[in-house]
């Protein structure tokens, strides 16, 4: 009995829905785990916002398997990559390469950041200004007094 | 420098402003992904023709030293837009005189023998790319695709999906046109 509850409580785990087929892994762990690094950062051509490695497509398990050929010729991780990239262009990889071209989507969100911080302290630094009050003047003063003299004096016009 | 900061606003309106008017233009496709080969040489391949066809394989040195730029489309008897756009196909062969190679995708021998008896072959030479893996070396995410390739092996143009529609077919004429792929004379 306790070993029928043990076994549907392990049925009822969630598992990840891998992609990745048996028939496709390398026998060495090592690789294999290389291997499943690799396809993350690797974006499926078919599917545009998948990477190959949870993707079901033809290409994509085409390109999982190359990326293994390519490790157990003695690849490095970049060589791979770069294998890939040169083919499918920066496109397939899913983080975008820091280059003068893509300065701009790396950047902006900084620029964006340090704008605001800008100009929200100029904002409250202005206000804060205005608080502080400045003196009347010579004349300004005097109305005021005489105003303020006259009101004492019980005379409201 | 007030004036600066009273201006940020209406640039950054600016730049998001512009920014959606140029998602709102109907021609752009965002899933077009930007191919690497275009004004690049023809990735290096080496195909053994499909068993059962009188029609010879296909590797790189077929699509090098040709007199005019060659037209070398992926399909596969299992797509079915490919269906369509061989009669597209057909039709630039037999009236523009294009010059039409095929890598057969991912296909098996004996359905590619019949899907080309059933539909007729416009094709000079047909590579068997039983593995994808010529695919992958030509960046192909998917067929039908269509390349446009120089008589210096140079990929001038490709065409992802398949040439079919009027929009299509004239889009893809033009790149003949400018890539010079069609006989100087033929009834265009």
């Amino acid at each position: 009995m306790r070993q029928l509850i043990f076994a549907c409580c392990v049925g009822l785990l969630p598992f990840a829905a891998n992609a990745v087929e048996p028939d496709e892994m390398l026998t060495d762990p090592v690789l294999e785990q290389r291997a499943r690094e690799i396809s993350k950062d690797l974006r499926c051509v078919v599917c545009q916002n998948q990477d190959i490695d949870s993707s079901n497509a033809g290409v994509a398990r085409d390109l999982r398997l190359l990326v293994r050929e390519r490790l157990v010729t003695g690849d490095t991780d970049t060589e791979v990559i770069e294998y890939i990239r040169a083919r499918y262009g920066d496109y397939v990889l899913l983080k975008p390469p820091l280059e003068p071209a893509t300065y701009a989507l790396w950047f902006a969100p900084i620029a964006f950041v340090l704008i605001g911080v800008f100009v929200g302290g100029g904002v409250l630094m202005s206000r804060r200004k205005q608080e502080a009050f400045e003196d009347l003047g010579a004349e300004d003063e005097n109305t005021v007094s005489e105003i303020l003299r006259r009101n004492e004096e019980g005379d409201a016009s | 420098m007030k004036r600066l900061i009273a201006g940020l606003p209406f640039i950054a309106a600016v730049i998001f402003g512009g920014f959606f008017l140029w998602g709102l233009n109907p021609d752009r496709d965002p899933n077009e992904i930007p191919s690497v080969f275009i004004s690049q040489p023809a990735p290096k391949f080496d195909l053994e023709a499909i068993p059962g066809l009188e029609t010879p394989g296909l590797s790189r040195s077929d699509l090098v030293g040709n007199e005019r730029p060659v037209v070398v489309n992926v399909f596969a008897s299992w797509c079915v837009p490919c269906r369509a756009e061989h009669a597209v196909l057909t039709r630039f062969v037999e009236r523009e005189g294009i010059r039409l190679f095929g890598i057969n995708y991912k296909d098996k021998p004996a359905d590619a023998v019949k899907w080309l008896n059933d539909l007729g072959n416009p094709y000079e030479r047909i590579g068997s790319d039983l593995s994808g893996r010529t695919g992958i070396e030509w960046g192909l995410s998917g067929v039908p695709e269509t390349f446009i390739v120089d008589g210096d092996g140079t990929v001038l143009f490709r065409y992802v999906g398949p040439v079919v529609g009027p929009e299509a077919v004239e889009r893809f004429t033009e790149a003949l046109k400018q890539a010079g792929a069609l006989p100087s004379g033929a009834a265009s």
